[in-house]
């Protein structure tokens, strides 16, 4: 079982909330704007994240999500 | 710890006009998660203030009201009485139920309407332009208090929970915030226990969020949830001000 | 039922119940404190709903609410409490919510006397909230008049989603009279699952509805009034009523006259009548839409020399009938406001001063 973070780089506003309160320091605002017109984040060091979900619950644009990965490796033998 | 995490259903998707850091969206995706775990989306009525939230209901997926300024109390006695078996809640900034809509709010908590309100403090008016609010602390700068709040001439910020729970008729009066993890996950159970209380038909319910205005208080989003836990929550402080059992 | 002996405003809200309106929010003001009374009691017989609300603000917002989930209601006040209410009853309107309203007037301004009164002909009729919005006004004569006039407003509310006031003078509320109530209605509000916040689940469908006032794209909100507009005009083709009264006489004098004035006017048109003095009356029973055309044809008959507006207040209606009159003849105004009402003697002389 693993899992995928994904952040809709769209919705986000870039106020950075998330990034204070990750534990492993997974994530830093990116140098290029975004539809909005703000910085979004990104995640800077993918493999550190655990999947904690805190950035989720703080970002008030709901621009963060978590998602189950099947493991399909059997699909592909 | 939670490993998946998504937007909930009761959550549409349509991007909010909340400016960056406004922990709005925080508490609008608390009141959806626990609209979706309780099952109630179907007939969940909201009602949404004159405020920054006026466009509530451009964010939910379910039946929604817009009040007048300080109203929705009112509206929300009209709807529940009319039909007790909707739930409905209210989403109330300060300006609109501390100033302006001081008097429905009173009345419906006493006569214990079996609904919910969601009050969102930030110590100031946001959308007419950071304003002074009767929750803007002492010495706080505003647009009509540039020289800070002087209470000797305003008085002091009004506490809502103490003063709601002042009232001798039960019901369950809560502070939390959203400014961190720990208080979202503490601010969600109460969202719930509110819910719950008026699916059970128990009594009014109202949470009080500290909720942060990077904008109008001129400061960072990080800065604003500093000074939110160094100067707000001194005074506002959290917990359960009153439940139905005391 | 035969005929009872009853009290205006009592049977005002024995009328909204036989209408199917069982929600009733209300604030206590005299004159018309009584129907709040007898619905306490009431409401609670048939199952109903009788909420005293803090104010006439708060009673305004619970209407929104209560009509908004797609239920009948009412509620009934006087000049004072209406004006509170005209902050609601703008959204009412903005939001196209039936809602019926009675007010039993009183004199004013301020808090004016609470004797009888037809001071707020101009409120009701012309919007006493702000924005573009009128509300369909029904003015009875008589206590059975009020009867059926509720009972024939929660209809034309539902058909126009707009709300409807009914204006009595304090005499229609207060007065006695025998009274004769219809079948209790069968019509239920209908296509209310297109607008309704009622819950999803209510009407089986997954698509919210919102209702709401606020329209901040200006070509939305100029939409939203030209449908609000094209009801008024609606109004205007469909739902004028009124009571001509002695029209076929060659009259030199035409009065126009409505709610218990037009009762002491129809006293004194007969007793002219019997010394020779022909006039005739017009008395709108609706007063917006205003019966403009009955009144233009009325003034223009040959034998009429002059229109009087005959009110409760001081000219109110005036307007009115020069709009409807288009100037084919002098309109005059004749009445009082203290709280007394001319007596027969007295609009007499008033209308033969005109000739």
């Amino acid at each position: 079982m693993s899992y995928h973070m994904s952040i809709d780089v769209e919705r986000c506003k870039g106020c950075g909330l998330c990034i204070a309160v990750c534990p492993q320091h997974v994530l830093e605002l990116s140098e290029e704007v975004n539809p909005l017109g703000y910085f979004p984040v990104f995640q800077a060091r993918p493999d550190d994240c655990n999947h904690c979900a805190l950035c989720c619950m703080m970002c008030p644009d709901v621009a963060i999500t978590i998602t189950e990965v099947v493991d399909d490796t059997s699909a592909q033998a | 710890m939670p490993k998946t995490f998504k937007k909930p259903e009761a959550l549409s998707d349509q991007k909010t006009h909340y400016c960056p850091g406004c922990t709005h969206g925080v508490i609008h995706r608390l009141v959806a998660e626990v609209i979706d775990e309780l099952g109630v989306r179907g007939r969940t009525v909201g009602i949404a203030p004159v405020g920054c939230a006026v466009l509530a209901y451009n964010y939910f997926t379910f039946d929604f009201l817009e009040a007048a300024h300080g109203r929705a109390p009112a509206m929300a006695t009209g709807i529940k009485r009319v039909r007790p078996d909707l739930i409905v809640f209210t989403y109330q900034g300060d300006g609109d139920l501390a100033s302006i809509g001081m008097g429905e709010i009173i009345h419906a908590a006493n006569r214990g309407e079996k609904f919910t309100t969601i009050f969102v403090n930030n110590a100031v008016y946001g959308m007419t332009g950071g304003q002074m609010a009767p929750t803007t602390m002492p010495h706080q700068r505003t647009t009509t208090s540039p020289f800070g709040r002087d209470v000797a001439d305003v008085g002091m910020p009004v506490k809502m929970a103490e003063l709601l729970s002042a009232l001798q008729t039960p019901g369950y009066i809560t502070r939390q915030t959203v400014i961190k993890p720990k208080h979202i996950v503490r601010a969600k159970k109460a969202i719930k226990q509110a819910f719950t209380y008026q699916l059970e038909g128990k009594c009014f319910s109202l949470v009080e969020v500290v909720s942060t205005c990077p904008v109008n208080w001129g400061m960072t989003p990080l800065d604003a949830i500093k000074w939110t836990e160094e100067t707000l929550l001194p005074y506002y402080q959290l917990g359960d001000v009153k439940t139905p059992e005391n | 039922m035969g005929k009872v002996l009853m009290k205006g405003n009592e049977a005002i809200g024995e009328a909204a119940i036989r209408a199917g309106c069982l929600n009733y929010f209300a604030y206590p003001i005299t004159p018309q404190s009584e129907v709040a009374e007898y619905l306490s009691k009431r409401m609670k017989e048939v199952g109903g709903l009788f909420l005293q609300g803090e104010s006439e603000v708060a009673v305004s917002y619970m209407l929104f609410g209560a009509a908004a989930c797609g239920e009948r209601v009412f509620t009934t006040s006087s000049s004072p409490g209406i004006s509170l209410m005209s902050e609601g009853i703008s959204y009412i309107s903005g939001a196209q919510l039936p809602v019926v309203f009675v007010n039993i007037v009183r004199g004013g301004p301020g808090l004016g006397g609470i004797l009888p009164s037809q001071g707020d002909y101009l409120q009701a009729t012309k919007g006493g909230g702000h924005g573009d919005y009128k509300l369909l006004v029904m003015a009875p004569a008589s206590v059975q008049e009020a009867v059926e006039m509720v009972m024939t407003a929660f209809p034309l509310a539902e058909k126009y989603r707009n709300p409807v006031m009914i204006i009595g003078d304090g005499l229609i509320g207060q007065m006695m009279e025998p009274v004769e109530f219809p079948d209790h209605l069968k019509s239920e509000p209908t296509n209310k699952d297109e607008w309704a916040a009622n819950g999803m689940d209510t009407r089986k469908s997954d698509t919210p509805n919102i209702v709401k006032t606020l329209h901040l794209d200006p070509k939305i909100l100029n939409e939203l009034n030209l449908t609000l507009k094209a009801k008024y005009e609606r109004m205007k083709q469909e739902e004028v009523r009124y009571e001509p009264y002695n029209i076929d006489s060659d009259y030199q004098v035409l009065i126009v006259s409505y709610g218990t004035m037009s009762r002491v006017c129809r006293t004194a048109v007969d007793d002219l009548k019997e010394s020779g003095f022909e006039v005739g009356m017009i008395r709108p029973k609706t007063l917006f839409p205003f019966p403009e055309k009955a009144v233009r044809e009325a003034a223009g008959k040959a034998s009429c020399k002059v229109v009087i507006s005959i009110e409760l207040s001081m000219g109110q209606m005036v307007e009115d009938v020069e709009r409807s009159v288009l100037g084919q003849r002098p309109v005059e105004w004749y009445g009082m406001c203290g709280g007394d009402i001319p007596t027969p003697e007295e609009v007499m002389d008033a209308v033969k001063s005109l000739v």
